[in-house]
C-alpha cells in the first residue's frame, strides 16, 4: 500500500510543480538554517571527556579580602599558595595545578626563528586525569616535579613545526633562557572547549570564543616552569599593592592558579567538600581569609556556569528555528491548499470505499514525501551553510563538520516537519464528505 | 470597495486563512527583530577611536625580560625610523583595536573608599598624543617632564599628570571641571591635566561596566615595562608598505625578539579584524532576512494562486454580473491586505515579546517603538507585491466561464 500511496504522491507532486518547488524550497531553507546552527551548537556543547567528565571537579576557595564585593565569590582563580595547600594534601584521586604563560620557545640549532607559545605549568597528573594521549615518551614523573627538573611534554603540533614529526623524546628545547629536555610528546588531542581553561569566562560572557582554541603547546612541571619563564606570569587579579615584582606572583596577593581534581566516588565527592570547607574555615582562624566561600562544580556544570557557549551561536540557534517554524507554517497553509483542491479525487476514493484512515494516509505519505526531498535540499543547503561558518575565523572553525549523527539528525528533522505539518492538511482531507464532492462533479 | 464579503469568504477558510496570518506574525516578529539587531551590531562598529587610524601602525614584539628593555626600544626605534616614509616611531603600551592595554579599578579617594570607574590606561612617550592624533578640548598635553620613568617592579610612575576622556571626565565628575581633580589606582596617583574628545579601549566588550572612552594617557618614558610595542605614523598612502617593510625589518633589527604578527598591522587592519564577528554576524541576519520574506512571499503566492483556481467559476460569475477585471483585482488585493493586518497585529505583540526576552537573556537594547511601523509596512508591500501576479490571473478569467460547468 505504501509504494502506491508512494506512486501517487509522485504523481500529484508532479501535477502542480510550481506548488511542489515552493514547499520544497521553504522546507529546505528551514532545514539549512537550522541544521547549520544546531550542527555549530552540538560542536560547541559537547562534553570534552566524555565518561570522564562526571568525575571532573573544580575546587574553589576565597582568598580575596573582606572589603571585596562580588556575588559571585569564589572568584574563577586562586592564590598559589592556596593551590598548593590543597594539592599537598592529596586528598583527591587525582589533582593538577594549571597556570598558562606566554613563553618564548626555540629549537636549539634550528635556524627559524623563535615562537611565542603558551607554556602550561602544571603537575603529572595532568595527563592521566584529563585522559591526554601520548605519540611518543610519557609524562614526567611525580619525582621530576618534585626535584624541579626541566623537562617538557609537546603538542603533536609543535612536533611537526621544529622536528617534522619524528620522535623527539631525549631532545632539547630552549624556553625562554633556560634548555629542557622533551620527555613525551602527545599524539593529537583537542579537547572541545578547552575546559580546564575557562577561566574568568563570566566576565567574558558568553562574549568569548578563546575557549575553543588548540590546547597549550609546551607542558612543564610547574615549579621547573614558574623559574624557567619567571617575570612572565600574569595575574587575574591582585588587591593590596599587587606583586612587587611584575610577572612574579608565587608571594604576592593574587588570584592567578587553578586546581582541578578527579574524585572517582559520591563519598570522595562529600569528602572533598568538606575538605575545602574545613580549609577555609581554617585559614578564616589563621586570618590569611576573610571570607569562608567554597564552591566545588563538576566539569559540564563548570562549563555552564561559565557560559561557553557564544552567544552569538545560541542567537542564531533560536533564530534558525524561529525561521523553521515560519517554514513549518508556510508548509501547512500550501499543503492545505493543495489537498482541499483535489477534494474532488478524494471523494472519489472515498466513494469507492477508501477510509479516511487511507485518504490521511495517502495525504502524509505526500507531505513525507516532500520533508524527504526538502530534507535532501536541506542537508545540500547545510553544507553550504557550514562551509560559510568555517570561512569566519573563530577559533573552533577548523572543527566544523557534519558528523554521521546530524547527517541524520537533518532527514529525520526534515521528515518530521513535513509530517507535522501534513498532518493537519490530510486530516482536514480525510473528513471530506464523498457524496457533496461527487455531486459537483 | 466591500469588505464584508471577503471576511465572509475568509470564514470558509479559516484554517488557512489563520496560518497564513501565523506565517506572517512570525515572520514581522523575526525582521523587526533581526533588523534592530543588525543595525546593533552596525553602531557599536561606529566606535570613534579618537586616533588618526588611516595614518597609524604598531609593529608588537614579545619575548624579551625587563632588562633587555631599553636596548630593544633604541634599536627598534632607531631601525624603524630608517624605513622610508615612516613620519615618527613612538613607544606606547597599546593602541585602540590593539592587543588588551591595562585595564585598572580606580577610586576618587586615596584610601580606595570611593570606586570611581574601571578604565583603560594608556602608556607613552614623549610625542605619542601627538603622534595618535589626540584631540584636546581642555587643558593642556603632557609637558616634557611629565614624562616620568617607570620604577623597577612597578607598572607606572606612582604619581603622574594625565590625560582623561570627555566620557570618563564626565563619569567620574558630572558636571565639574575635571582639570586638576585626582584619582587612585591602588598604589598610584593621577591627576588629571587635561581632556581629550576621545580615545576608545582597545577591546571592547558590550558588557559589564566599563564603556568604550573610558580610557587615561598616563605619559611615562620609555623602558622598562614599557617596551615591545612601537606607534608608527607615515602618510596613509604609504602606510600599508611602510608597515610591510616594518614587519620584514624587526627580524634584522632584533632577531632575537619574536614578531607579534597578527598585532603588527595598520590600525585600520586592527580595527577591521576587531569587528569581524560583528560583520559576519550582520550578514547572516541580512541573509536570514532575506530568505525570511521570500519564503512569506512564496507561501503568499502559493495560496492565492490556489484560491484564484478555486474561484475561476465565482469569478466568471462576477464578471458576468457586471464586475470589472480592477473589481476582481481589488477584491483579491484587499483580501490579502486583511489576512496580512490579522498577522501583524499578532506580529507586533509577538516581536516586542521577543524583544523582551532578548533582553533578559542576550544583553540587546529595548526596541525603539518606530521599527514596528517601518516593520509593518515592509510586510503590506510584501504581501502586495506576492498577491499581484494571482490577482492579476484572477482579473484575466473570462465572464464566459459563468457559462461553463469547470
Amino acid at each position: 500500500m505504501f509504494a502506491y500511496y508512494l506512486d501517487l504522491a509522485f504523481r500529484s507532486l508532479k501535477r502542480n510543480r510550481l506548488l511542489t518547488v515552493l514547499m520544497v524550497l521553504a522546507i529546505a531553507i528551514g532545514i539549512g538554517a537550522s541544521m547549520t546552527t544546531l550542527t555549530v551548537m552540538h560542536l560547541l556543547s559537547g562534553d570534552p571527556l566524555p565518561g570522564r567528565s562526571a568525575h571532573i571537579f573544580f575546587p574553589q576557595v576565597d582568598s580575596t579580602p573582606a572589603s571585596w564585593y562580588n556575588p559571585r565569590h569564589p572568584l574563577d582563580m586562586m592564590d598559589y599558595r592556596s593551590a598548593v595547600d590543597l594539592w599537598t594534601a592529596h586528598r583527591a584521586d587525582r589533582q593538577a595545578i594549571v597556570v598558562q604563560s606566554p613563553v618564548k620557545v626555540s629549537a636549539p640549532g634550528a635556524d627559524r626563528p623563535p615562537l611565542m607559545l603558551t607554556l602550561m605549568a602544571t603537575t603529572s597528573d595532568f595527563f592521566p586525569m584529563f585522559a591526554v594521549p601520548f605519540e611518543y615518551g610519557s609524562s614526567w614523573t611525580p619525582q621530576d616535579g618534585a626535584n624541579r627538573n626541566r623537562v617538557a611534554v609537546i603538542s603533536s603540533d609543535l612536533n611537526d613545526k621544529l622536528f617534522g614529526g619524528k620522535n623527539s623524546v631525549g631532545k632539547t628545547l630552549r624556553l625562554k633562557d633556560s634548555d629542557v629536555r622533551i620527555v613525551g610528546v602527545l599524539a593529537p588531542w583537542r579537547p572541545t572547549p578547552l575546559f580546564y581553561d575557562v577561566l574568568g569566562g563570566f566576565t567574558g560572557n558568553g562574549f568569548d570564543t578563546s575557549y575553543y582554541a588548540k590546547p597549550e603547546d609546551v607542558f612543564m612541571p610547574l615549579q621547573s616552569a614558574l623559574e624557567v619563564n619567571d617575570g612572565n606570569f600574569f595575574q587575574f587579579t591582585c588587591w593590596g599593592n599587587g606583586p612587587r615584582v611584575p610577572g612574579h606572583l608565587e608571594d604576592a596577593p593574587c588570584l592567578w592558579t587553578a586546581l582541578w581534581v578527579e574524585l572517582d566516588s559520591a563519598a570522595k565527592v562529600a569528602d572533598y567538600r568538606a575538605f575545602i570547607r574545613n580549609y577555609a574555615q581554617q585559614q578564616k582562624a589563621l586570618g590569611r581569609f576573610a571570607n569562608t566561600n567554597t564552591r566545588m562544580l563538576d566539569l559540564m556544570q563548570r562549563l555552564d556556569y561559565e557560559q561557553v557557549i557564544p552567544k552569538n551561536v545560541r542567537l542564531q540557534t533560536w533564530l534558525a528555528l524561529a525561521f523553521l517554524a515560519i517554514c513549518l507554517f508556510n508548509t501547512v497553509g500550501l499543503l492545505l491548499a493543495k489537498f482541499l483542491r483535489r477534494a474532488g479525487e478524494i471523494g472519489v476514493r472515498r466513494a469507492l470505499g477508501a477510509s479516511r484512515r487511507s485518504v490521511f494516509a495517502q495525504c502524509l505519505t505526500e507531505a513525507g514525501l516532500i520533508g524527504f526531498i526538502g530534507g535532501a535540499a536541506g542537508w545540500l543547503l547545510t553544507l553550504v551553510g557550514l562551509w560559510l561558518v568555517r570561512r569566519q575565523q573563530t577559533p573552533y572553525s577548523d572543527l566544523v563538520n557534519m558528523d554521521v549523527s546530524m547527517f541524520v539528525v537533518t532527514f529525520l528533522l526534515a521528515i518530521a516537519v513535513s509530517l507535522l505539518a501534513g498532518a493537519l492538511p490530510a486530516l482536514r482531507a480525510s473528513r471530506i464528505a464523498p457524496a457533496l464532492q461527487l455531486k459537483t462533479l | 470597495m466591500q469588505i464584508r464579503p471577503i471576511l465572509a469568504a475568509l470564514r470558509k477558510h479559516k484554517l488557512a486563512t489563520f496560518l497564513i496570518a501565523m506565517e506572517i506574525a512570525l515572520a514581522c516578529a523575526v525582521l523587526v527583530n533581526a533588523v534592530f539587531l543588525i543595525v546593533n551590531r552596525l553602531s557599536a562598529m561606529d566606535i570613534v577611536s579618537g586616533v588618526d587610524e588611516s595614518s597609524l601602525g604598531t609593529i608588537v614584539v614579545t619575548g624579551f625580560g625587563p632588562k633587555d628593555a631599553n636596548d630593544l626600544n633604541a634599536r627598534m626605534l632607531a631601525g624603524l625610523r630608517g624605513i622610508a616614509g615612516v613620519e615618527s616611531v613612538h613607544v606606547v603600551s597599546s593602541v585602540p583595536f590593539g592587543p588588551q592595554g591595562g585595564v585598572n579599578g580606580i577610586t576618587l579617594d586615596q584610601e580606595g573608599k570611593h570606586f570611581g570607574a574601571v578604565v583603560q590606561t594608556y602608556q607613552g612617550e614623549a610625542g605619542s598624543p601627538e603622534a595618535l592624533g589626540l584631540k584636546l578640548v581642555a587643558g593642556h598635553l603632557p609637558a616634557a617632564d611629565d614624562y616620568q620613568p617607570i620604577l623597577d617592579h612597578d607598572y607606572m610612575p606612582l604619581s603622574s599628570r594625565v590625560l582623561v576622556t570627555q566620557a570618563l571626565a564626565e563619569k567620574l565628575w558630572p558636571g565639574a571641571n575635571p582639570l586638576g581633580k585626582e584619582f587612585w589606582g591602588a598604589k598610584y596617583r593621577f591627576r588629571v591635566i587635561g581632556v581629550v574628545a576621545n580615545l576608545s579601549v582597545s577591546q571592547y566588550t558590550e558588557n559589564g561596566e566599563h564603556g568604550a572612552q573610558w580610557c587615561v594617557f598616563v605619559p611615562v618614558q620609555a623602558g622598562g615595562q614599557l617596551a615591545g610595542t612601537y606607534l608608527i605614523r607615515a602618510k596613509p598612502g604609504d602606510l600599508e608598505r611602510v608597515m610591510t617593510e616594518a614587519r620584514a625589518a624587526v627580524a634584522k633589527i632584533a632577531p632575537d625578539v619574536v614578531l607579534d604578527y597578527a598585532n603588527s598591522q595598520t590600525i585600520g587592519h586592527l580595527r577591521e579584524r576587531f569587528f569581524r564577528n560583528d560583520r559576519a554576524m550582520a550578514g547572516l541576519l541580512v541573509g536570514v532576512i532575506v530568505a525570511l520574506l521570500g519564503v512569506t512571499a512564496f507561501g503568499i503566492v502559493g495560496l492565492a494562486s490556489f484560491w484564484v483556481a478555486q474561484r475561476r467559476k465565482q469569478i466568471g460569475i462576477r464578471r458576468a454580473l457586471g464586475a470589472t477585471r480592477a473589481d476582481i483585482l481589488r477584491y483579491f488585493q484587499t483580501e490579502n491586505f486583511l489576512i496580512v493586518t490579522f498577522g501583524i497585529v499578532v506580529g507586533v505583540v509577538l516581536a516586542i515579546g521577543i524583544n523582551i526576552v532578548l533582553m533578559k537573556f542576550f544583553e540587546v537594547p529595548r526596541l525603539p517603538l518606530w521599527y514596528l511601523p517601518v516593520g509593518v509596512v515592509v510586510l503590506w508591500l510584501l504581501g502586495q507585491l506576492a498577491v499581484l501576479v494571482p490577482a492579476l490571473r484572477a482579473a484575466a478569467v473570462p465572464p464566459v466561464v459563468a457559462t461553463r460547468s469547470v
